[in-house]
């Protein structure tokens, strides 16, 4: 399996808290993976640093099949790349409507220019209609997205990623404040996009890593602790030290 | 972003419509002379205050940057037209008194007695060197683009790149206006000092047009301007473009994370925001007659703000309702025409209160009616707001409130 985004040995400390300690993680093209850890294990920091975010201290990011360095990248420059990332808190355009989210995030020229002059062709249009199926609103299209629950908006941000084409999907806690009915639908989604892409998702609770049935690593104070199948970290005693035990 | 340009702006038939109706409404009254020329110069120069806030609303309304820095490229277009009206008026009244002369004038003498009559306020005779092309009018118009479109687009390429948001970006907005604003003040600076541009109501070469026709032409010329600068607005924020600056209002995070070049977007609108806004500048100050460098002064700021705010930002047809209301009523109370009312320990002079009054409804619109004026037409159009329990639309501080959205 050819191998995707190569992190190795990234440090990256915070007024002289390590927040990532010599920490190296890889992903290969269509792939799912949970990344789980107690809080402050640095998780949403590794995304950050991908992401373009946060620049760490040292340690390489390769991307894609050039090994091209992701480091002093911008991070709409990283998002082109082909690098999407859905935050914690839902975080749509709340003002305007679903099928305006959608089309926004359409893989398209990003420039000021090219956006001045676009108008949505009947290919984009079916484009969002068929997104829209998949995240579940097809029925809430005209919508403001600002209306929408909790969870709907989860699932219009996880739309507007895959709307944008990207590679690898960030996903930062995408199961927080879902009912069980939601989170199954969550997960079909994510599964069903790894089919095609990376998927990489941060998350809190065992429950929801279990239904994704992937590989996981396991993060403790900014490195890798453990690797594998759930059942094999959960097995592993530093883990339940770590975490598990608690 | 889906739709006709009219369905997605349905406001831009009645906005042009009304503007048709009212100017030549105007110019009838005028003709029988039912209005005094400086009136129509007054309502003349509204129409182009009311562009200035609409490129305010693109930038505040619509992208979320509360630009302090507008009227510095609004006195600059005004600057810019100036000084070819100076110098080519100036130049024919010279012609004339040295037409009688023994020996005619070689152009030297004449470009130095024109100097002369400019400068001499300022103690100099030369002409500066930013005014070389003072003598062209296709030059000055094309700077009265340029000039405030470049001070924008290098001052905005160095905010923006910094990622200075908010109130610090308003504050440095205010800082360059300031400053310029200072600098202009100096007799070096070359514009004059604090004399500013002067006599700019005598257009070159017509001094056979009486001023009552003259300003019937800026009538219809800040009228066009208008309409067509409604147009332009329209078209940028309905489109996707529009989508991404209110996307880069209300979530400029989301925006980036998309993979668009926020700073690319805050440049082009806050650029393309001072073009038009040169060009309102450009067609208020001949109506005013001068431009100093006091136009600038932070309470100017504070008004296109303010007019904004009144008239209900991020729609545009608020921002010129909200400039026509407060500067008609303003030119009403400061006429002088309003009797002071006597209230025993108080007097109110309304020349003096006015201000007072205007602040007082700023924050009470701030407050109360964050909509504005322009939620008025929500009454008919039955737009009712989202019901969210007082959330803002986005996480950043220029960002919808919940009582200016529409649900």
């Amino acid at each position: 399996m050819s191998t995707l985004l190569e992190v190795s040995g990234v440090s990256v400390s915070f007024d002289g808290f390590r927040a990532i300690n010599n920490l190296s993680f890889h992903m290969g093209a269509a792939e799912l993976r949970a990344v789980i850890g107690p809080n402050g294990a640095g998780k949403t920091t590794f995304m950050d640093i991908v992401t373009g975010k946060t620049r760490p201290d040292k340690g390489t990011i390769r991307w894609g099949e050039k090994g091209i360095s992701l480091l002093g990248l911008s991070e709409a420059r990283i998002a082109r790349e082909g690098v999407g990332r859905k935050f914690q808190k839902p975080t749509v355009f709340e003002d305007q409507t679903v099928r305006a989210n959608l089309l926004v995030a359409l893989r398209n020229k990003r420039g000021p220019f090219a956006a001045l002059f676009w108008r949505p062709g009947p290919a984009d249009l079916e484009r969002v209609d068929a997104l829209s199926e998949t995240i579940g609103l097809a029925a809430h299209l005209d919508r403001k997205s600002g209306e929408l629950s909790h969870g709907q908006k989860q699932w219009l941000e996880i739309g507007m990623l895959l709307a944008q084409e990207p590679r690898l999907l960030l996903v930062d806690e995408p199961a927080a404040g879902m009912t069980v009915a939601e989170r199954e639908k969550t997960t079909e989604i994510l599964v069903e996009a790894a089919k095609t892409r990376a998927v990489v998702v941060v998350e809190h609770d065992m429950e929801f890593v279990r239904r994704l049935n992937c590989r996981v690593t396991v993060l403790h104070e900014g490195s890798v602790l453990a690797e594998g199948s759930l059942d094999h970290v959960t097995s592993n005693p530093d883990v339940i030290d770590v975490y598990l035990g608690r | 972003m889906t739709g006709s340009f009219l369905k997605r702006n349905p406001s831009v038939p009645v906005v042009l419509g009304l503007l048709l109706i009212g100017t030549l409404a105007i110019t009838a009254m005028a003709a029988s002379g039912g209005l005094s020329t400086s009136f129509v110069k007054t309502l003349g120069m509204t129409l182009c205050l009311a562009l200035a806030a609409l490129a305010m609303d693109l930038v505040w309304g619509y992208a979320g940057i509360l630009s302090l820095g507008n009227i510095a490229f609004f006195a600059l277009g005004g600057y810019m037209i100036g000084m070819w009206l100076m110098t080519a008026r100036t130049e024919g009244i010279v012609a004339e008194s040295l037409a009688g002369q023994a020996i005619p004038p070689t152009p030297q003498e004449i470009r130095d007695a024109v100097g002369g009559q400019i400068f001499g306020v300022v103690g100099s005779s030369d002409f500066p060197t930013i005014w070389a092309f003072s003598g062209s009018l296709p030059a000055q118009l094309a700077l009265v683009v340029l000039v405030p479109s470049a001070l924008a687009l290098v001052f905005g390429w160095l905010a923006f790149r910094s990622r200075v948001t908010g109130v610090y970006l308003s504050i440095l907005t205010q800082a360059m206006t300031l400053a310029l604003a200072l600098y202009l003040f100096q007799n070096d600076a070359g514009l004059r000092g604090n004399n500013g541009l002067s006599g700019l109501q005598n257009l070159p070469g017509l001094s056979g047009v009486p001023q009552s026709t003259v300003s019937l032409w800026f009538l219809w010329g800040s009228a066009l301007a208008l309409g067509l600068g409604y147009l332009l607005c329209a078209f940028v924020v309905s489109g996707k473009f529009g989508a991404i600056l209110r996307g880069i209002r209300d979530n400029e995070a989301r925006v980036r994370f998309l993979g668009y070049p926020v700073e690319g977007y805050k440049l082009a609108v806050f650029t393309l925001s001072a073009a038009i806004t040169g060009i309102a500048g450009a067609l208020y100050y001949p109506q005013a007659g001068i431009v100093n460098p006091a136009e600038m002064m932070p309470i100017a700021s504070i008004y296109l703000a303010v007019w904004v705010a009144i008239g209900g930002r991020g729609r545009l047809y608020g921002a010129v309702i909200g400039a026509i209301a407060v500067s008609l009523i303003s030119s009403f109370f400061t006429s002088g025409k309003l009797p002071d009312l006597d209230l025993g320990p108080l007097r109110l002079v309304w020349v003096d209160w006015w201000l007072v009054m205007l602040g007082f409804s700023f924050v009470l619109v701030t407050l109360l009616a964050p909509k504005g004026l322009g939620g008025l037409v929500d009454l008919w159009t039955q737009r009712r707001r989202p019901a969210r329990h007082g959330a803002d639309l986005g996480p950043d501080q220029g960002s919808f409130r919940e009582e200016e959205a529409k649900a």
